[in-house]
């Protein structure tokens, strides 16, 4: 039998955290560092500003804006207003993966595209040269649409990227031009950026291209950006049962996708934070309802199709979607039976991004493996407590400048594509619609819940802990494994993937029972460090 | 196509970069930032840059890397991000307890004007800085110059805010160190050592981004040159500053501040700039160049000489920083290449005048620039009108590469999907053999794949 391993209190372990911060922060962290009951749920603090100094896993609005939600739409060319840094960062280095069509089609992907300012732009104010680049990019790829990314000093020096969109998208004639005020101290972390990139997007894209594309249950994916492929195995099994995926947001997804989307009939949001905006703005303008899904994990891959097949209330679908589910469960089965004897029991650390440190948890329970702690870098309390809470969140002033739109019924276009009796009915049989529980409630009493965790607090949890594997990114990665723990990227998957839906979830089993197993763990200390093992070998040699 | 858009018709652009063959300045300083022993980096400005720069940087080394941010909001973007930067120097001396912070600037807080020595300098005032604990800064504005130039920026800082001259003269030389890999660093301590030659190298991040498995995450690695060192070097008696973009400012401060005599010598990547920077080095310091060194000169000069044939007459693209560029193509020369399209997003006329002096005996009608719009979009425009054997450069080539089905090396800043740049030195004669071996390894592999089974060699 396996000794029964032993935890310290997880109050104890809060306590010491805070102990060692300057009493003003002391004060400001505890209250994102809680104790989880899944019953109660207390609140989180969360989506404030960074604390100077902390060494934060955040990034900035812009990231959140054109790094996040427009990077992997493939026929934009996306051109950041600044200097070169924000651009070269976010070239190429999130895995959203497309696949353009045929050997001609749009990919800009591969590209970075910036104004490149200097020292006279910032004096003399960059309007001019972004204009000019706006027209060369015309001129060498007649692109259908030019994206605008403003990043930090272009806020402070006044460039006004709306104003000159809209001058050169008349210039041009052909070629939908748009900005972004995503500059990089807007809010508080990438969150403000998503909004942003929402808002643009619903307002200068959305809704050009009326054209009724066919199909029988239309619906568009929100909130997958198809790192390492997930979108595409989330795209065979809908084809496999049937199911038009008319948009997706953004994962593989062109921007005629995005013009069209409003004719689908149903929305299903993957990440929550980064993408609620636009269901419920195209809920109020189209009348397209929305659901929340989950594709991370097996089990709850097949409970999301039949979720999205209670929606449209069609025998056939529900039995098709039976029958796919019945098709795919068994090479899932087969692999956790393998591997299950291997993780069963081990312990996991999740702390990522604003969706995936709920998302993954599922994967890990299907491995018998246990959640200790999780917490986001810049989720909302919705995204911890459940969107009920969603009323009591107070704006505050560093997030308060970030636009809300506006948005009413469209005269002509609103179109309810069930009735309120309906949804209501639906609710009552189970099916949640426009809800989000948040990560809190399916995670265990006593586990701890850390908001935008800091570098200090992720090592406390680790030295006291000691997780069999924790998650997080490329920042946080080698200094983990310094600490003899594995971590998997769960923004980068360490390269691999996909690991959402069937297929995902086999591929994530293997690479966790692979980390956490792995032999080099074992032989981190030298053998003539070990206890005792000099003395024996200067004693063998005397005796000799 | 990975670039299928890249058509061999060059317009010319004024506005427009597209795939730089640069970043910008304070990832530059963070890196050497690094290279001193204790010490924090600290990004004043939005949190953004010090992630993407972490980020970046780590995905280069596979280590971790440490770094500090301001995390300016909206209203400190208006206002100043004084107090920012003020709490978080209390926050890291209090929880991250370094030695030294060394404060970097954005295109943020130098647009908005922040004075970085007059906050430092009220964080002391004000008691946020505990006895016996620095801080330091270096202004890195993003909209000027490059990495490259950020870099040199904080490796001046160090020398101007560390260095003291007591009078007296120590028997030891000074490296102001030109961006380099760790290994690189450790490769020319190795040299000095063999030469009997003490020497100050500054940054040093050698056994900081190349740290071991020991099971125990070390914060403050045991690499980096010490506080008491750093201050050493105003009473060395000699500097040698490596590269003239990145080195060189270290060696000027030393000189204005402490009258520290110097000479900029280039990188020492391939045989002649090897040769140059170690006569510099035992003028410096009063010692023979030893056998053992000569050796390895011969070692290299003998690879040279055997593989003439495969070297001979090889066309070129290459990109990346000044300082590697500027040796790199001297050495490429020596092989009887031909480097035929060279691009830097470095600005600066410095690197035309070198380029133009190696270039101009040998292959007068290679296409070279730098600055805004030398970009890896225009190097793979003039491949696709004059194709070339080998392309060198940093992991953004592999996608050229692909494409046009060339043999690549990589080299420089940033390579991402590789190991061994930061293991293996590619400078002194060692470093020679070892780009030798890689640039002979994939144009034999390529030989092997193409050739028609009738004339697929055994011994080549």
């Amino acid at each position: 039998m396996e000794p029964v391993r032993k935890f310290p209190d997880p109050s104890a372990v809060r306590d010491e955290m805070l102990q060692k911060y300057p009493p003003k922060v002391a004060k400001k962290r505890a209250k994102s560092i809680v104790l989880n009951d899944p019953e109660e749920i207390p609140q989180v603090q969360a989506n404030t500003r960074t604390i100077p100094g902390i060494i934060t896993q955040r990034g900035c609005s812009y990231a959140g804006c054109k790094g996040v939600v427009l990077g992997p739409t493939r026929d934009i060319v996306n051109l950041v207003h600044g200097p070169i840094g924000c651009s070269f960062y976010a070239w190429l280095t999130r895995r959203n993966q497309t696949r353009p069509d045929g050997p001609e089609g749009a990919n800009y992907m591969t590209y970075c595209f910036s104004t490149d300012m200097q020292e006279e732009h910032i004096v003399f104010g960059g309007e001019k040269k972004l204009k000019q680049a706006i027209q060369e990019a015309y001129d060498l790829f007649h692109p259908k649409a030019i994206g605008i990314f403003s990043t930090c000093p272009v806020g402070l020096i006044g460039d006004d990227v709306h104003a000159v969109a809209r001058e050169m998208r008349e210039t041009l004639g052909d070629c939908n031009i748009f900005g972004f005020s995503c500059e990089g101290y807007k809010g508080v972390s990438q969150s403000a950026g998503h909004h942003i990139a929402n808002n643009q997007v619903f307002k200068h894209v959305v809704g050009l291209d009326d054209t009724d594309k066919g199909g029988k249950f239309k619906i568009n994916m929100l909130g997958e950006y198809n790192i390492g492929g997930d979108a595409f195995e989330i795209e065979r099994l809908l084809e496999k049962c049937g199911i038009t995926l008319v948009a997706s947001f953004s994962g593989n997804s062109t921007i005629g996708q995005f013009e069209n989307s409003h004719t689908a009939d149903l929305n299903v949001i993957m990440c929550h934070r980064s993408i609620n905006y636009m269901a419920e703005m195209m809920e109020t303008k189209y009348g397209i309802p929305w659901m929340k899904v989950n594709f991370i994990g097996a089990e709850a891959s097949a409970k999301s199709l039949r979720r999205i097949a209670r929606y449209f209330e069609d025998d056939e679908l529900m039995a098709r979607v039976e029958e796919v589910i019945a098709e795919e469960m068994p090479v899932v089965r087969s692999v956790v039976e393998d591997v299950y004897p291997r993780t069963k029991g081990k312990l996991a650390m999740l702390f990522v991004g604003g969706s995936r440190a709920h998302h993954y948890q599922e994967l890990f329970g299907e491995l018998g493996m246990e959640t200790l702690s999780a917490g986001y870098e810049f989720g909302h309390r919705d995204d911890y407590e459940g969107r009920r809470v969603i009323p009591s969140i107070k704006i505050d002033a560093d997030t308060k400048n970030i636009e809300e739109l506006k948005v009413t019924a469209d005269p002509e276009r609103y179109r309810p594509r069930k009735s309120e009796e309906d949804l209501a009915r639906l609710k009552e049989e189970g099916l949640d619609i426009r809800e989000y529980e948040g990560m809190m409630p399916d995670m265990k009493k006593g586990t701890l819940v850390i908001d935008d965790i800091s570098h200090y607090e992720s090592e406390k949890l680790i030295e006291l802990y000691k997780p069999d594997i924790f998650c997080a990114g490329i920042k946080e990665k080698y200094v983990v494994q310094k600490m003899g723990v594995p971590l998997k990227q769960l923004h980068s998957y360490d390269y691999g993937g996909p690991y959402a839906g069937f297929t995902g979830a086999v591929n994530f089993y293997k690479d966790i029972d692979r980390m956490v197993n792995s032999r080099v763990w074992k032989l981190i200390q030298a053998p003539w460090e070990e206890d005792g093992a000099a003395l024996e070998l200067e004693a063998s040699y005397v005796t000799q | 196509m990975l670039l299928r858009h890249t058509k061999d018709e060059v317009m010319e652009r004024e506005a427009l970069t597209i795939n730089p063959a640069k970043t910008c300045q304070p990832i530059g300083a963070m890196y050497a930032a690094l290279g001193i022993h204790g010490c924090l980096p600290h990004s004043h400005g939005s949190q953004g840059c010090c992630s993407y720069h972490r980020s970046t940087l780590t995905r280069h080394y596979k280590e971790p890397v440490m770094a500090a941010t301001s995390s300016f909001t909206e209203g400190a973007s208006v206002f100043g991000g004084q107090a920012n930067l003020v709490t978080a120097i209390d926050n890291i001396f209090t929880v991250y307890e370094p030695d030294i912070i060394a404060v970097h600037s954005t295109c943020l807080s130098e647009t908005i004007g922040d004075d970085l020595q007059q906050i430092a300098t009220k964080a002391k005032d004000d008691g946020k800085v505990p006895e016996g604990k620095y801080v330091i800064y270096a202004p890195t504005p993003s909209f000027v110059g490059s990495h490259v130039t950020g870099y040199g920026n904080m490796v001046q800082a160090m020398a101007e805010q560390f260095a003291v001259s007591t009078g007296e003269t120590l028997d030891q030389v000074n490296i102001a160190a030109g961006w380099m890999e760790p290994s690189d660093m450790r490769e020319i301590k190795r040299i000095a050592k063999e030469m009997e030659v003490t020497v100050r190298m500054f940054p040093d991040t050698s056994d900081v981004l190349d740290a071991p498995q020991t099971g125990k995450h070390v914060f403050y690695p045991k690499g980096g040159i010490t506080i008491p060192e750093l201050k050493s070097t105003g009473d060395s008696k000699f500097t040698v500053a490596l590269g003239c973009f990145s080195g060189e400012p270290g060696g000027v401060a030393l000189e204005k501040k402490c009258k520290v005599p110097f000479q900029t010598e280039d990188l020492p990547i391939g045989l002649r700039a090897t040769d140059r920077c170690l006569m510099t080095l035992s003028k410096a310091a009063g010692v023979k160049i030893p056998q053992s060194i000569t050796d390895e000169r011969g070692r290299l000069l003998d690879v040279m000489t055997d593989m003439e044939q495969y070297f001979s007459g090889k066309k070129v693209a290459l990109f990346g920083d000044p300082d590697h560029l500027i040796p790199l193509t001297e050495f490429l020369i020596d092989l009887n290449m031909k480097p035929v399209h060279i691009v830097s997003g470095t600005p600066g006329k410095r690197f035309e005048q070198r380029m133009k002096a190696i270039l101009e005996d040998t292959v007068p009608e290679a296409n070279v620039k730098n600055g805004p719009q030398a970009d890896m979009f225009l190097l793979h425009q003039w491949i696709k009108n004059e194709p070339v054997d080998l392309l060198i450069g940093n992991t953004y080539g592999k996608y050229i590469a692909r494409d046009e089905d060339i043999p690549f090396v990589r080299f420089g800043f940033p390579i991402v999907d590789r190991i061994g740049h930061s293991y293996f030195p590619s400078v002194g004669y060692m470093g020679g053999l070892r780009l030798v071996e890689k640039i002979l390894g994939v144009l034999m592999d390529r030989q092997d794949r193409d050739a028609p089974e009738e004339s697929f060699e055994l011994v080549m």
